[in-house]
């Protein structure tokens, strides 16, 4: 799957447009979860908006392609999606998706309801069957059909709520902060199911959006770090948390509390200052105004992307330092 | 071990129940512990577990069920006049999560912050008032010509988080119950606020009870743990003791499914 040169800004009622998304491309393989970190306004959940092709009215998508198997889409313009691109293609896993259950409506109901929506002609009972038999093979409780949503804790609403979204096979799950509502134990028991769903091929890969890399670091084979709208790293897993190159991933990392006994009594440093505006994002590189390893030419100019497929990094600084063998990406 | 001072802060069976019949919820039940001035306590717990409305209790904005609060070994938990409230406020304040709902929108920050004062016995000028409020504001790390005169809205959430904790600080309070201060906070931003509770204890001696769903903030700021599930107090001890050798069962699941930089789910430590 590839996602190239995506560029969506928001329009506002007056003024410049807020540009949310400008200019991100990556590419995902088969069997993969891919992990997407940034803070607050970085343009994360509108990235997910645009590959789900949910973006609302007030999102104008400038320009971006998106390659899924053997499926081409224009992501600008009007978009021509087939009828059963939804939840057969793409599939989004929102962060307060278990509140998108119908309160007065049984499970099994409203699992017919979304089957059916798809596959008019089929029997209430097969959807149903259907059903069980997935409940079944993850190993969930085949009770919860017969529960309405106030009956189930919040994790098992979140997890019914991933199997139902991926009961149509999609090729490619969008999973947009969905632990952040639920305590740490639920968290891990979604994580453990979206890799369940991955390894039995229910699902092809997976995007995973978060704010909080130690939960990348346990279910994202790669990951790439955006800032401000901009895609600044790209690496595996391994690669962004023990060898991190742009400054911001660094001090993300360093900012960080992880449980771990050496921190106690260490001073840690935050990121000094906020998040820019995106109406008026800062010339050149848009980390600029925070980066401790700002030079001279980082507020003038946009930074080059370098490494090599898989392994990016948009920094100046970085290109200082050279002797690491960073090449410029012919783009 | 023999507590040699008084504490500052003790509850003996704090409960609150809500409901009655057979809805009756036990929110907070029997809640015994201890907290000296200058010691920072973290109070951890999913979201359910009665965290909150332990903060609320200690605040002294809901009435216990049963059990007692003593400041300073003194019972304050049948105060009811306002004279007596407002002087247990210039004690104990409080900063909670989500600082966007903490405001009136209408009023500027100067506005909210001297209208803290009021909480004091004292009537101040309005030039001392003003003095009070840019101390705090300047305390807290903030540019006082850059905050003053501006409203909530157009303050982002880790400088109104900050004008949240001026206000708590401009009265001079000895505890300070901090709610969840961080939960809407990125990561960047978190982490310089656990830094300003660090600094608050360190100059002023302040007692800090610092209540997060996070492990990690807790590991980084506090002394003390006190773990709480289902309104219960299950585990209470000193950090390094409750994260290296949790006693409890909670405690123990909740140290293995905490996801981590450093390891994966199920890796050994």
């Amino acid at each position: 799957m590839i996602v190239k040169n995506v560029k969506a800004y928001y329009v506002t009622r007056s003024g410049p447009e807020v540009k949310a998304v400008d200019d991100v491309s990556f590419s995902i393989r088969d069997g993969e979860v891919f992990g997407i970190v940034g803070e607050s306004g970085c343009g994360k959940s509108t990235l997910a908006a645009v590959m789900s092709l949910t973006a609302g009215r007030m999102l104008k998508i400038k320009s971006g392609e998106m390659t899924l198997d053997s499926h081409t889409v224009a992501l600008s313009g009007p978009i021509k999606v087939p009828k059963d691109w939804h939840g057969k293609l793409v599939a989004l896993l929102p962060q307060q998706s278990m509140n998108s259950l119908n309160p007065t409506a049984r499970m099994r109901n409203f699992i017919v309801d979304v089957v059916r929506a798809h596959h008019p002609l089929m029997h209430p009972d097969e959807a149903v069957r259907q059903a069980r038999e997935r409940l079944e093979q993850l190993a969930l409780p085949v009770r919860v059909l017969d529960s309405y949503p106030h009956q189930l804790s919040g994790g098992m609403r979140q997890r019914v709520v991933a199997v139902i979204s991926t009961l149509l096979n999609p090729k490619l799950l969008i999973a947009d902060e969905p632990t952040s509502a639920l305590d740490v134990s639920s968290q891990r028991q979604l994580i453990q199911l979206i890799q369940q769903l991955l390894e039995r091929g229910f699902i092809t890969r997976t995007v995973y959006i978060t704010h909080d890399l130690p939960m990348l670091r346990n279910i994202a084979h790669r990951i790439a770090v955006m800032y401000a709208g901009k895609v600044v790293e790209v690496g595996t897993t391994e690669e962004i948390i023990e060898q991190p190159t742009h400054p911001y991933t660094q001090a993300l990392i360093a900012s960080t509390l992880d449980l771990d006994p050496q921190l106690r009594g260490r001073q840690i440093e935050g990121i000094s200052g906020a998040p820019p505006d995106l109406r008026y994002p800062p010339s050149g590189c848009r980390f600029h105004p925070r980066c401790s390893r700002a030079l001279e030419i980082c507020s003038r100019e946009e930074p080059p992307i370098l490494g090599e497929e898989g392994r990016l990094v948009a920094c100046w600084w970085v290109q200082e330092q050279s002797g690491k063998g960073y090449r410029e990406v012919e783009q | 071990m023999k507590q040699t001072q008084m504490p500052l802060l003790e509850t003996r069976d704090l409960s609150r129940t809500f409901g009655h019949g057979e809805q009756t919820v036990d929110a907070v039940k029997d809640v015994s512990f201890s907290l000296q001035a200058g010691e920072i306590v973290a109070v951890v717990g999913e979201s359910g577990s009665g965290k909150s409305t332990l903060a609320r209790l200690l605040l002294r904005l809901l009435d216990p069920t049963a059990g007692r609060i003593l400041l300073y070994g003194r019972d304050v938990t049948k105060l009811r006049r306002r004279k007596d409230l407002k002087s247990y406020w210039q004690q104990v304040q409080g900063v909670f999560q989500d600082s966007f709902a903490a405001f009136n929108q209408f009023y500027t920050v100067r506005r909210a912050l001297e209208k803290s004062l009021n909480v004091l016995d004292a009537r101040l000028s309005s030039s001392e008032r003003l003095r009070r409020v840019e101390a705090s504001l300047t305390e807290v790390g903030l540019d006082v010509a850059d905050v003053l005169n501006k409203w909530p809205h157009q303050l982002s959430g880790g400088q109104l988080q900050r004008v949240m904790m001026a206000r708590a600080l401009v009265v001079g309070p000895e505890l300070l119950i901090a709610d969840e201060p961080t939960s809407m906070l990125d990561a960047s931003l978190r982490v310089t606020v656990l830094n300003l509770l660090l600094d608050l204890r360190k100059r002023h001696n302040m007692g800090i009870l610092f209540i997060t769903h996070d492990l990690g903030q807790a590991n980084y700021v506090s002394d003390r743990i006190l773990v709480m599930y289902h309104g219960e107090l299950v585990e209470q001890g000193p950090v390094d003791t409750v994260l290296t050798d949790p006693q409890h069962g909670y405690t123990q699941r909740l140290l293995t499914d905490v996801p981590r930089l450093s390891r994966k789910y199920g890796d050994p430590s």
